[in-house]
């Protein structure tokens, strides 16, 4: 009986989950093609995600629900922005989810860069290898993330379920300020190392 | 542009959260425009958001609300269909002359030469640049050569980027992209390098502002 029970539920998971690759093709096809269906596989799979994410950082479950149609409303009109090269389709997503969230909560937008500002100073030649290899970071990524000492990890967890600042982490954790930053410097200077980035 | 002076990781990963107010991240993005370094460091945070956001454990599955979301989605997808709101990758314009990246230049209403400059006083000169937050001020300040930053008393933190020229102080030297964080236990007078004036843009907290601070942090869970 229990047995039957696992397997139906594995069997939900390998039918209900897609892996990244395919999350991947379906924003492509939405980008490219504003394709329903592997539309549908997104809003299936991120939905649940990016409400449990807006009602983590605060509000009700009604307003959860309605960010979260505003977030996937905007994955479906920027689509097209979606470059696999320059990172993974959660990480896109959750920048997305951050931004709808800031509107919503703001008089005005968030202040960012604009890659087609004559301003802008680009990135360097990226090397032929370099969508082979961003692929790979995002494994080495997620690696050091599990590897994380709990008390970095949680420090993340907060920040990023809760959305407050290092500052007002202190406040709630009654952690010295110092102790917050240098938390995040260690988390992040593994990070770094990952990414072979000297900054 | 050579950029020796970055972004802190706790600041950055502040801004790569979506909890940086408007004032220091104009401040952080700028810096972001010119400097690839950091636009790296921000992609791997955003990467640790995306990761955390895939694993948020989902209650077991409510099939029937879940469709219903859906198809509250697909009827939306369908009146936007008519709207035609659909974005797609912008042209980079080519053999325009800016100094100054966006998103700052939007928030001046032009570049380096339309600033409206007023006079601080010693031959400094400075142009506020109004935000949604009274109490973080955002401004730009043009420094003379071998002269140092006038009414230099701040309390809490303090962001300057540098637009053109250089300053120096006691944690060295900062030319144009260079990112100086400091804070009230940093006892430091920046001077303009001789040469040429130094223009900078200086994010501080304003006087009187923590009482409205409290206020701005609860407002999201207010939902106002």
């Amino acid at each position: 009986m229990i047995s039957a029970k696992v397997r139906v539920r594995k069997l939900e998971k390998t039918v209900k989950e897609p892996d990244k690759e395919e999350l991947s093709a379906c924003l492509l096809a939405v980008g490219a093609g504003k394709d329903v269906q592997a539309f549908e596989i997104l809003f299936r799979h991120f939905g649940p995600k990016i409400r449990a994410f807006m009602l983590k950082r605060g509000g009700n479950r009604q307003q959860a629900e309605e960010l979260m149609q505003e977030t996937m409303m905007m994955i479906w009109n920027k689509a097209a922005l979606f470059d696999p090269a320059r990172g993974s389709v959660s990480s896109w997503v959750f920048t997305v989810a951050r931004n709808v969230r800031i509107d919503a909560f703001r008089k005005t937008n968030r202040p960012e860069f604009d890659p087609n500002d004559p301003a802008f100073v680009p990135d360097p030649e990226p090397a032929a290898d370099h969508v082979y290899e961003s692929g790979q970071e995002a494994e080495r990524l997620r690696g050091a993330l599990i590897k994380l000492p709990p008390e970095q990890a949680d420090l993340l967890r907060m920040s990023f379920y809760e959305e407050i600042s290092h500052s007002a982490i202190a406040e709630r954790t009654n952690l010295p300020l110092g102790t917050v930053k240098s938390r995040i410097r260690l988390a992040f200077s593994r990070l770094r190392e990952i990414l072979g980035d000297a900054a | 542009m050579n950029i020796t002076h970055h972004i802190s990781d706790e600041l950055l990963f502040d801004y790569a959260n979506g909890a940086l107010e408007e004032g220091w991240s104009i401040a952080v993005a700028t810096h972001l425009a010119l400097c690839p370094a950091c636009r790296k460091r921000l992609s791997a945070m955003e990467a640790a958001g995306g990761m955390m956001l895939e694993a948020i454990e989902i209650e077991p599955a409510s099939g029937p609300t879940e469709d219903f979301s859906w198809e509250a989605m697909r009827a939306r997808l369908d009146s936007a269909a008519s709207a035609s709101s659909v974005i797609a990758p912008a042209k980079r314009p080519s053999g325009k002359n800016v100094s100054l990246p966006e998103p700052l230049r939007s928030y001046i209403g032009g570049d380096v030469d339309a600033v409206k400059w007023k006079p601080l006083g010693l031959g400094a000169y400075h142009y506020p640049i109004k935000t949604s937050d009274q109490d973080i001020s955002v401004r730009l300040l043009r420094i003379p050569a071998g002269k140092p930053v006038p009414e230099h008393t701040h309390g809490g933190r303090e962001l300057t980027l540098v637009l053109k020229g250089s300053f120096s102080d006691i944690s060295g030297r900062f030319g144009p992209g260079d990112f100086e964080e400091t804070d009230e236990t940093v006892d430091h007078q920046p001077i303009a390098d001789p040469g040429e004036d130094c223009i900078c843009l200086a994010v501080t907290d304003a006087p009187l502002k923590f009482k409205s601070r409290i206020v701005r942090m609860i407002q999201p869970l207010l939902g106002i």
